[in-house]
Formats: structure tokens, C-alpha cells, sequence
């Protein structure tokens, strides 16, 4: 187990496109971090940096204390859990399993035991004789998984592993890895395109987008104190809904924050000495839409009544998601089930906006 | 009102059915019809091979009744062949030249199918490219030079010049299947195998030959053809008996002057097509999926 940095690291292609560009990472021992991000936003180069199967332009990857940039991956005592499995399809449960040990030469009775005790926390001990084409996914991500136990490495690295697995399976094996982590807490990298997936495995969740690093915390930091609008509307489902806005002068010598000329609602007096600095000025408004409810009459402070439109209306059992459009940008709030809420109909609803963020609409910094 | 609406339905669905039907129907035809076109074109020659090789000469010379019958069958032309020394030393020679070349083109195409298809090194897929042109080159272009180069050699009627000759034919195109099927494993599958602590070498030894098993099969079906049935070189570069190898001896044997043992010659065809009939009688199902491979992935 080990402590991972990644200092200041480039990785630039043939014809100048840099898919990071100089991030600084430092990642303490025993712990989970996910790296996640849309397609192209440089997690998976970064972890394929990390194992040694990309090469960095600049900068500096440490492992347990060591300069790794030149180490090849086999010397890097890590091990990785690739997204299709990556087995190898001759070998038997075992063979694949036991494959990282024989090439170390280990001898055959820790084999055994090693993969013995691997098997046994992974539940996959009736399959070790099977070949992979006899497992189904979800079996073969955990071959995938005990492979990489077995060699007790430093890091485990684990790039998009749930990806190809359907969504019912996908939140059975979630469990499972952390799981592990909890048995064998092995330091780990892990890469992700689902926010939620990056929600609950995380102790640390690092949030990239083109190449950069837009902001790394635990996932409540994320969800509740969000650095960029990028973050805020990538953590988050659905997502929090974002409204071209102005901040003014509200009444009781208060601030206000204008949407349209209809929606001016009050900034809570919490945050005025926060926003009084943008008075008069275009910002976005950001509210995530389980902020965003069925009206009540007994209003608590900060929250403030709105009538909008109906578009959509999606029931999910125990919420209900509306759908509106205010100004032109969709809106989504959550509802409880036994709202009624028909297209075309007006629907009162609570805004908390103590809840609410603000962002600067050119840098997307929230303020 | 709704039943007319249901019969309507029920209607168009048979017909539409029947249409499928007739459809395939023609469709069968079409391939039965063309299937047994070239089943009489490629099969017809062989019969005819056959039939010949079980008459005695009086018979072949005699010249009575259906050429595609046999009368009086008789093992007499197989027996003289078997039995014939000259024969043998073809048949043993061919074997040789024909093992050799199979082990030394596998070799070298494995190892240059690995190298362009998974070491990614600055020109690798211009040289892919490259060696799949030179398996453009017509042999008979080649036999020239390559005269040359086995006459300094000191190889000139010496049956060891066709192993150092044949993997020129052979090794380009087993290269480009390897490569084919080499891509078709995923890149994944190297980089858990780097990362589970493998070396190149390893790579290739432990994961990328057992699971390109198809592949190299159907590359070493083809080398064994090559070398097997040339005849071009064997006839440019060997002339003397002891030498020769099956597809040159038999007409060099059977044939003196322009008396032709057609007996004879037909039966020593089969007798040489033997090999080949074994070979891919077992691995055929192996060679179609070689040939076959990368042109879809999964």
C-alpha cells in the first residue's frame, strides 16, 4: 500500500493535442479516489499515465515515495481491472488468477492459497476451474477483480470496470468493490463517466474536464459546495438546473435575485454580504431541482414561492420529476408523488434558496 | 367491423409470410444450382484421376468403352509406386523441404506479425503494408535473381535451396493473416498481461500465440501448400533424381519423352495429394476462422 502523486503532468499526443494538461493530484494511502469526467476529459489517460501504459510528456508520477515516470508497469507493483475484463481467454479461473504470480515466480503453494483466499472474498471458488467464455459479466469482472487481489499490490487501478455490465449488475458490483476496499484497503485509483458511481465509492472524487483538474473533494463537498458550474451540473442526477440571472436590490433594503421580470425572488440575508458584490450584474443562478418543490404553505425562511408551467411531468414511483421551461432554459424540480401535475397546468412550488449557488456566467466559478 | 379489420391483418401477414417463403425459396435454388456447378467443375478432375489410376495400361492404351469407368481395377500403378525407390526419395524429400519451410516461415511471420501489429515502432504500419506488396510479386519474376543468389550459395540441384527459398512465397502472406488476427486480440489483453509482469517475449509465448491458435493454424496450412505444391522453383533450380522433390519427379519420372505412364501419374497425384487432403480435412474448420478473423471484431 502506498501513497500516489501526480505532479504537474502533461500527456500531449502526435499533432499537439494534449489530453491533460498539468495536474497536480496527491492521493494518501488507503484511499479511494475517482477520477471522474465526460468522454475525453483525460481520467482514463491519467490513470494509464499512473499504471505506465502512457508515457508522460511532463511532469512527475510517484509511487510510494519513488519517481516512476521511466518504471515499466511491471515494475510498478500495481495492478489494474480493465473495463472488458481483459482475461485471457485459454486460461482457466484459476490460471488467469495465479498468471501475475507464476511470471513473479511465487511458489506454488502461496499460489494456491493466494488465490484461494481471493476467491473466497470475490465468492467466485465453484468457478476457478471454468474457462471466462463459461462466466457471465458479472463473474468475469470479479476474475478481473481477484487478479488483481492476489498480487497484493500497491495500487489498484480500476479503468470504467462496471461500464459493460447492465445497471442492475452494475450497482451489485459497486457494493461488492467497496466491499473489498473495506476488506483490502489497497490504495485506489479508479475511473468513472457516472457521477454516482464516483458518489459512492469515493472517499476523495477528482472532477476533470479537458484535460484539467475542475475540483477534487469528498462527494458531499461536491454536491454541496461545487467550485465551477462544470461541477455543479456534472454532480448530480438530474441535474441542477442553471437560470440566466441578475442580482438587484430586493425589498427590506435586501438583495434580490431577478430571473424574469415574473420570478424575482429574495437572496437569503445569509448570503447577501456574499453576493453584494455582484449587485447589477449577469450571473447564473443554480438550484438543484430536489430544491425546487411542491409549494407549502408553511414556509420556512428562504424559501420562496413560484408558479410555473407544466411541460413534462415523469412519476418514479417515490418522487415525481416536473419539467418546465423558464425563459427558454429547462427547469426540473422534484416532487412528492402525490402532487398533482399536469401539462399545461400551473404548479406552485418552493424554491430553498438557501440552497441556491451563484456563478459567474463567463468563468463559471460559483461565487 | 373489428373482425374484418383482424382477417385483414391475419391476411396480410400470410401473404407477407408466403412471400418471405417463396423468397428463400428461390434463394435455396440459386445456391443449390451454383453449388453443384462447382462441385462438378472441381470435383469431375479428381474422379477422373481416380478412374485412371486404377487401370492397367492395356486398358488406359486400349481405349474401349467409357474413359470415366473402370473395368478391370487393378492397385498395380499404386503398388509400383510405392515400391519405386525414386518415388520414395520424392515423397521424403518433399516431406523434409515441406516441414522445414512450414517451421521456419511460422517462425518468422509470428515474430513479424507481433512486432507490426503490437510493438507500435515508428514505421511499423508502412512495413505492414510492405510485406503484404511483396506477396504481390509474381514468382516467376523472382526465380531469376534468386538464381543467382542460390548459385552463390553453392545450393544449385541441392533440395535444401527450397528452404530458404519457399518462406519468400510463404512468409509474406502468413505474416498478413498474423497480423490480421494479432489485431483482432484486444489491446487490453497486453497491457494486463505488462501489468501482471510480462515481458514482450512472454507476451507473445503465453497469451498472444495459445490465443491466436486459429491463426496460426490457417497461416501454417498455407505455408504447407506452398511448399508442398510448388513447382516453379523445384523444376528451375533441381535436376537430378535424388534431388527432386514429388511435384517435379512425377513428370520428370513418368514422363519420358513423349511416352506419358498416365497410370502411373494420375495414381502418384493422389498418392501427393494425400497430405493435403489429411491436413485439411482436420483443420479446415481452423483455417476458415484463421482466414477470417479481424474482419469483425468480437
Amino acid at each position: 500500500m502506498a501513497e500516489v502523486s501526480v505532479r504537474k503532468v502533461v500527456k500531449e499526443y502526435d499533432g499537439g493535442v494534449q489530453a491533460v494538461k498539468g495536474i497536480d493530484l496527491d492521493i494518501a494511502d488507503h484511499e479511494f479516489v475517482v477520477l471522474v469526467g465526460p468522454s475525453g476529459c483525460g481520467k482514463s489517460t491519467t490513470l494509464r499515465m499512473i499504471a505506465g501504459l502512457e508515457e508522460i510528456t511532463a511532469g512527475e508520477i510517484w509511487i510510494d515515495g519513488d519517481v516512476v515516470n521511466d518504471v515499466p508497469p511491471r515494475d510498478r507493483d500495481i495492478a489494474m481491472v480493465f473495463q472488458n475484463y481483459a482475461l485471457y481467454p485459454h486460461m482457466s479461473v484459476f490460471d488467469n488468477m495465479a498468471f501475475g504470480l507464476k511470471l513473479r515466480k511465487f511458489p506454488k503453494d502461496e499460489i494456491k492459497r493466494r488465490v484461494a483466499d481471493a476467491a473466497r472474498i470475490l465468492d467466485i471458488v465453484p468457478l476457478l476451474d471454468r474457462k471466462p467464455r463459461a462466466l457471465s459479466g458479472g463473474q468475469r469482472q470479479r476474475v478481473a477483480m481477484g487478479r488483481a487481489i492476489v498480487r497484493n499490490p500497491k495500487v489498484f487501478l480500476f479503468d470504467e470496470p462496471l461500464s459493460n455490465l447492465d445497471a442492475k449488475l452494475r450497482v451489485q458490483m459497486r457494493t461488492e468493490i467497496k466491499k473489498v476496499h473495506q476488506t483490502i484497503p489497497t490504495t485506489t485509483v479508479y475511473v468513472t463517466h457516472d457521477q454516482i458511481e464516483a458518489m459512492t465509492l469515493a472517499d476523495r472524487v477528482v472532477v476533470m474536464n479537458g484535460g484539467v483538474i475542475e475540483q477534487v473533494g469528498t462527494p458531499n463537498d461536491l454536491y454541496h459546495h461545487p467550485a465551477t458550474r462544470f461541477v455543479a451540473g456534472f454532480i448530480g442526477s438530474p441535474a441542477m438546473n442553471f437560470l440566466p440571472c441578475r442580482i438587484q436590490d430586493g425589498s427590506n433594503g435586501g438583495l434580490a435575485v431577478r430571473v424574469s421580470d415574473s420570478i424575482i425572488v429574495p437572496v437569503p440575508p445569509a448570503r447577501a454580504n456574499r453576493y453584494g458584490a455582484f449587485k447589477g450584474k449577469d450571473m447564473v443562478l443554480g438550484l438543484r431541482p430536489e430544491h425546487l418543490f411542491e409549494y407549502h404553505e408553511m414556509a420556512k425562511p428562504g424559501w420562496t414561492r413560484i408558479d410555473l408551467p407544466v411541460d413534462v411531468v415523469e412519476p418514479m414511483g417515490m418522487e415525481t420529476m416536473v419539467h418546465f421551461f423558464v425563459e427558454g432554459a429547462p427547469v426540473c424540480a422534484r416532487v412528492d408523488p402525490t402532487t398533482h401535475a399536469a401539462p399545461g397546468e400551473v404548479l406552485p412550488l418552493t424554491a430553498d434558496l438557501n440552497q441556491m449557488h451563484l456563478m459567474e456566467p463567463d468563468t463559471g466559478r460559483v461565487v | 367491423m373489428s373482425a374484418t379489420v383482424a382477417d385483414r391483418r391475419i391476411r396480410v401477414a400470410t401473404e407477407r409470410k408466403h412471400s418471405l417463403h417463396r423468397q428463400r425459396l428461390w434463394a435455396l435454388w440459386g445456391s443449390y444450382i451454383a453449388l453443384s456447378v462447382f462441385v462438378v467443375m472441381f470435383l469431375v478432375p479428381p474422379f477422373y484421376t481416380l478412374m485412371t489410376s486404377l487401370k492397367s495400361s492395356a486398358e488406359i492404351s486400349a481405349q474401349v468403352g467409357s474413359p470415366w469407368l473402370v473395368h478391370h481395377p487393378t492397385l498395380e500403378n499404386f503398388w509400383y509406386l510405392i515400391t519405386y525407390p525414386n518415388f520414395q526419395r520424392y515423397y521424403l524429400n518433399s516431406a523434409i523441404v515441406t516441414v522445414l519451410t512450414v517451421a521456419v516461415s511460422m517462425v518468422i511471420s509470428v515474430l513479424a506479425a507481433f512486432g507490426l501489429s503490437r510493438m507500435g515502432f515508428w514505421g511499423s504500419q508502412t512495413l505492414s503494408t510492405g510485406v503484404f506488396l511483396t506477396y504481390l510479386i509474381p514468382p516467376s519474376l523472382l526465380f531469376i535473381p534468386l538464381f543467382q543468389i542460390i548459385g552463390k550459395l553453392g545450393l544449385i540441384n541441392n533440395f535444401w535451396c527450397l528452404v530458404i527459398l519457399y518462406p519468400t512465397l510463404a512468409v509474406p502472406f502468413c505474416t498478413w493473416i498474423m497480423i490480421g488476427y494479432f489485431s483482432s486480440i484486444p489491446r487490453e489483453l497486453d497491457e494486463a498481461a505488462l501489468i501482471d509482469g510480462a515481458g514482450y517475449l512472454q507476451m507473445l509465448w503465453k497469451i498472444f500465440i495459445p490465443v491466436a491458435m486459429p491463426g496460426i493454424i490457417a497461416a501454417t496450412i498455407f505455408a504447407f501448400t506452398v511448399a508442398w505444391g510448388a513447382f516453379l522453383y523445384p523444376l528451375a533450380y533441381l535436376y537430378t533424381s535424388n534431388q527432386m522433390v514429388l511435384t517435379v519427379g512425377i513428370i520428370s519420372d513418368l514422363i519420358r519423352g513423349d511416352v506419358f505412364q498416365w497410370g502411373k501419374i494420375m495414381a502418384a497425384c493422389l498418392l501427393a495429394s494425400l497430405p493435403p487432403i489429411i491436413i485439411y480435412a482436420f483443420l479446415m474448420d481452423y483455417y476458415v476462422a484463421g482466414l477470417t478473423a479481424g474482419a469483425t471484431k468480437g
